[in-house]
């Protein structure tokens, strides 16, 4: 808890540092693909099984709100929630037959859904406007306040960012928590313990689905404009790499990793086109210089470092 | 490499010379091009395009005394990128314009920060809906899609070929190209037989091309951006098609015709004028900056501009005119731009005004055919 | 609906088909001997018809003799990719494979943007490109040759891994790796050579495909999605099994956009994918596994 609090402090005091730059821009996003990470986190490092597909659920919540919002006019609080709930049921739905497969036979069946609702958005033009985009999506406003601004939008962002931590810390300790991780190592035992773990498995799947929804509606009322573009393969498998770079299992590692990959790219550009291989090459390298993650490498290299100065001073 | 160093390594002398010679510090214009990524066909000639005109104009001694200075980014054709670069471009680079975005989609995003921030916008992206209802700070250089529509179509109309088939990619550009195809047929009297796509980034057209060859078009319109349309050309010839093949303006350089190779012959298509600048008659009132650009783009880059890259220097070019009336903040740019009468470009004839900021009539198109590898105009 | 459209079809979705399963067979070679989905297969396919384009234009080699040349390169590429960044792994979990795999793939595709930029290029047909007519349908001489090639090199694969000690060794690996390191096969080295073997056979793919489809930095990427597809409808089989998985994912596609949709046509070709999975969770061919515990 102390943890969390120092963590969220941190968070809530960075915009004096910023003082409202461009890089506030960037941490929104920052915030956003946090949500994403601890969602497939949830998935893929509680209950072991992989999904190639989470921009498709990030995407529906994007377009769901847009829709709902630009051309019905609904109240952008009102299509956020029933946004997510649908999303949720859809993978709860989908969550039985494609979680009875197992390791590539999943990772495929989830990258096949994922392309196909990218496929969705791309042609349904009457209804998401097609490869062009969807735009004119109103910003979030409680009251005469509208979020309109970089400002504005990393509060409202971070803090459905910290409550999904605070949420998801909570599951992890939880008796749910324990049993998701029996999953992990061993299916069988699990079972064999008296975990339903084939209902628990779709479970995780449709609660990882409607924290993509929801960071998928956010992220379409600051953008105010959504094109299927940025739901598609390469980012399911962006995601991922967040996860993974980020510590599988750790909730503040999906902070690391989101904020690693999202920052990256903004030191990178001074290195213009050879940015992509810079990119290319930290991720390999990570993988196998620092194969826990960041959360579990990072310390690891304080105390190497430690010890040998403690090693010279002696 | 070395290359770029040199260049590198001039442009900042040039700034430090610039600088010790007049106080007055350089106006800076932001750009956000799609230079990676799938759009970065357009990307590339445009970011190139409008770093080669900024070093002429400063070369000349800059804009009233003032050097012009541009700060690129690149968008990798991404939507959520550009909006944060714009906004980067906006807050830390304090620029006094944008050049850009390259595609619909992303200028689509990034009209609301230009409109919020107050900053002057000029996209080299195509799409009619930029500057359709007209946005007070948002402008385009790259002629509508519906200008390039409308001149295959009257071509249609007068040689009696009035039963179509379009096949269009799905991606910005094909989606609205399709748009256009489908709401102007009936103005022109043509009737859409069938209407296909494909992805871009798909091998083999054969099936949709099959389905076309077993309805009863009388030509085909194909939407697209390379390689799509060369492998549409070849996989034509393959099933031995033989109505005959447009293609949009999407395909209009020299590449189209290298990747195409045999199969490129007898299509048409609609182009800036900028292929065809040689064969213009003096009296064309865009010769000048055509024969310029093209003479400019060859001694940089050593290669050819096309009317991709013509966008970013009609665009830098229009920046260059508000100026010279003696604007340097961005509302007076803005108010500079809208005054913009007969400028000619390398996309057309601007003529903006406080109803239009696309500003390019039907001229800015003509219609050519691939003969013997090279471009015939096509009354 | 015609007859001669139908074959048009067929046989357009065939030749498609084939290279996705060669794509899809190297994809299952590494799998097999390592249990590694390489996401940089796809990367290998883009080098074979890049290479080739390479030696062709800026060495000036005749096509006969540029072939081989990409192949070898290409090889030599699969081989450092497995002892600078597969072997060295000190945590090889599937998950990490994935990433560093992507992270490889990322890193090939760049250097070859930067090397030879991003414009698309034609490469010349071997043997002209006068259509053939086969009943109503037409194709090229190029088709042949990709029909032709996927037979030969699936018929060398089924010769190497059953009849040579070294295939045999490789297929031991596949079912044990433990057992097969325990009998005196040096694991390492299978693991070394199915890097070998399917960065040739991916680079092949992409060379005979090339003068079809032309080629680019980035024509890896959608390629080896379809051919990880192929693997994965074939039960990850190095055999005949992807093989008619590649070529039912070809003809899918090539049907879904004549006669339904050709927006959707990849949605169909997944939707199907997605049905046989869900029935046959194990793969179309594959024998249900019962699980260790």
């Amino acid at each position: 808890m102390l943890k969390f609090l120092a963590f969220a402090g941190m968070i809530l005091l960075a915009p004096l540092y910023f003082k409202g730059g461009y890089l506030m821009n960037v941490l929104v996003f920052v915030g956003i693909h946090t949500m994403l990470a601890i969602g497939l986190n949830l998935l893929l490092g509680y209950a072991g099984q992989i999904s190639l597909g989470h921009a498709g659920f990030f995407g529906l919540g994007a377009y769901l709100s847009g829709v709902l919002t630009a051309t019905y006019g609904w109240n952008p609080w009102l299509a956020m929630p029933l946004a997510a709930l649908m999303v949720g049921a859809l993978a709860f739905a989908i969550g039985f037959p494609i979680l009875k497969l197992k390791g590539h036979y999943l990772a495929m069946a989830t990258l096949g859904m994922g392309i196909i609702i990218y496929i969705v958005f791309n042609e349904t033009v009457e209804l998401t406007g097609g490869p062009s985009g969807l735009s004119g999506i109103p910003n979030l406003a409680v009251g005469s306040l509208t979020f309109d601004s970089d400002v504005k939008n990393y509060y409202l962002i971070w803090s459905f960012t910290l409550v999904t931590i605070l949420l998801t810390l909570n599951l992890a300790n939880s008796r749910v928590g324990r049993a998701l991780r029996a999953v992990h190592d061993s299916e069988v035992a699990a079972r064999v313990m008296g975990v339903n773990a084939r209902l628990l498995k779709v479970q995780i799947f449709a609660l990882s689905a409607l924290i993509s929804s929801i960071a998928g509606s956010l992220y379409a009322h600051t953008m105010t404009f959504v094109s299927p573009a940025s739901f598609g393969f390469n980012f399911s498998v962006e995601l991922l790499t967040m996860v993974v770079i980020g510590g599988l299992g750790s909730i503040y590692g999906s902070f690391l990793g989101a904020a690693l990959l999202t920052l990256l790219p903004e030191f990178l550009r001074a290195a213009q086109d050879y940015d992509i291989i810079i990119y290319g090459g930290l991720l390999m390298l990570m993988v196998m210089f620092m194969p826990g993650g960041l959360v579990r490498g990072v310390p690891d290299l304080f105390r190497k470092l430690l010890k040998k100065g403690g090693a010279n001073h002696a | 490499m070395r290359f770029r160093c040199i260049q590198f390594f001039s442009a900042v002398l040039t700034l430090f010379v610039a600088q010790a010679a007049f106080a007055a510090a350089p106006i800076k214009i932001g750009a956000l091009f799609a230079v990676t990524g799938p759009a970065a066909f357009l990307g590339e000639p445009e970011r190139n395009s409008a770093k080669m005109v900024i070093d002429e104009i400063n070369k000349a001694g800059g804009v009233k005394g003032r050097k012009l200075e541009l700060v690129a980014y690149d968008t990798a054709g991404d939507a959520t990128k550009a909006v944060q670069l714009a906004t980067k471009l906006i807050k830390d680079d304090k620029v006094v314009a944008i050049i850009g975005p390259s595609t619909t989609g992303e200028s689509m995003a990034v009209i609301p920060v230009a409109e919020k921030e107050q900053i002057p916008l000029i996209s080299c992206a195509a799409g009619s809906k930029i500057t359709d209802p007209v946005k007070k700070w948002v402008f385009k250089t790259a002629q509508n899609d519906a200008l390039a529509v409308g001149k295959i179509f009257d071509y249609l109309q007068r040689h009696k070929q009035t039963s179509v088939a379009i096949l269009t990619v799905s991606d910005g550009f094909g989606s609205s190209g399709r748009e256009q195809l489908k709401a102007q047929a009936a103005k022109f009297g043509i009737t859409i037989l069938s209407d296909d796509t494909y992805g871009p980034k798909d091998t083999d057209m054969t099936s949709q091309l099959t389905k076309i060859r077993g309805s009863k078009a009388q030509a085909i319109i194909c939407w697209g951006t390379n390689p799509g349309p060369a492998l549409i050309a070849k996989n034509a010839r393959q099933l031995g098609l033989k109505i005959p093949l447009y293609m949009s303006h999407g395909v209009s350089s020299k590449k189209f015709i290298e990747l195409a190779g045999e199969a490129a012959e007898g299509i048409r298509l609609p182009s800036g004028k900028v292929l065809v600048a040689d064969v213009l008659p003096n009296s064309d009132s865009q010769k000048k900056s055509l024969m310029a650009f093209v003479k400019d783009y060859q001694n940089h880059y050593k290669a050819e501009g096309d009317h991709f890259g013509g966008h970013a220097w009609d665009a830098v070019m229009l920046l260059k005119g508000a100026i010279e009336h003696g604007a340097d903040s961005p509302a007076a740019i803005r108010d500079q731009l809208e005054k913009t009468s007969s400028f000619a470009g390398i996309g057309g004839t601007f003529n903006y005004s406080s109803q239009e900021h696309a500003g390019l009539g039907k001229d800015a198109f003509v219609l050519v055919e691939i003969k013997n590898k090279d471009w015939v105009i096509v009354k | 609906m015609q007859f001669d459209q139908l074959l048009q079809y067929t046989l357009s979705g065939l030749s498609t088909g084939a290279i996705y399963a060669l794509i899809g067979i190297g994809f299952s070679i590494i799998y097999n001997a390592t249990g590694i989905i390489n996401f940089a297969q796809g990367e290998f396919v883009m080098l074979g018809g890049m290479l080739t384009l390479f030696f062709l234009e800026a060495l000036k080699l005749p096509l006969w003799a540029a072939i081989p040349c990409a192949v070898a390169a290409s090889t030599v590429a699969g081989l450092l990719f497995e002892r600078l960044a597969i072997r060295p792994l000190r945590q090889p979990t599937p998950i990490n494979l994935v990433i560093i795999t992507i992270g490889g793939s990322i890193l090939i595709r760049g250097l070859s943007m930067l090397l030879w930029g991003k414009d698309t290029h034609a490469i010349p047909p071997f043997s002209g490109d006068d259509p053939i007519a086969i009943g109503g349908a037409t194709i090229l001489p190029q088709h042949l040759w990709i029909l032709a090639i996927t037979v030969i090199i699936v018929a060398a694969n089924r010769f190497y891994f059953y009849h040579t000690i070294s295939g045999k060794a490789m297929r031991a690996c596949a079912y044990n790796r433990r057992a097969a390191g325990l009998v005196g096969i040096d694991v390492r080295r299978m693991v070394l050579f199915s890097f070998i073997i399917s960065s040739a056979m991916g680079s092949i793919a992409g060379i005979i495909v090339a003068p079809l489809t032309m080629t680019a930095y980035d024509v890896g990427v959608m390629l080896g999605l379809k051919g990880f597809c192929a693997a994965i409808i074939g039960g990850m089989s190095s055999g005949l099994a992807t093989v008619v998985g590649g070529l039912l994912l070809g003809v899918l596609e090539s049907l879904g956009a004549g006669l339904i949709s050709s927006g959707y046509k990849d949605a169909i070709a997944f939707i199907i994918l997605l049905l046989i999975l869900f029935i046959r969770p194990q793969g179309l061919f594959g024998k249900a596994e019962s699980e260790r515990v």
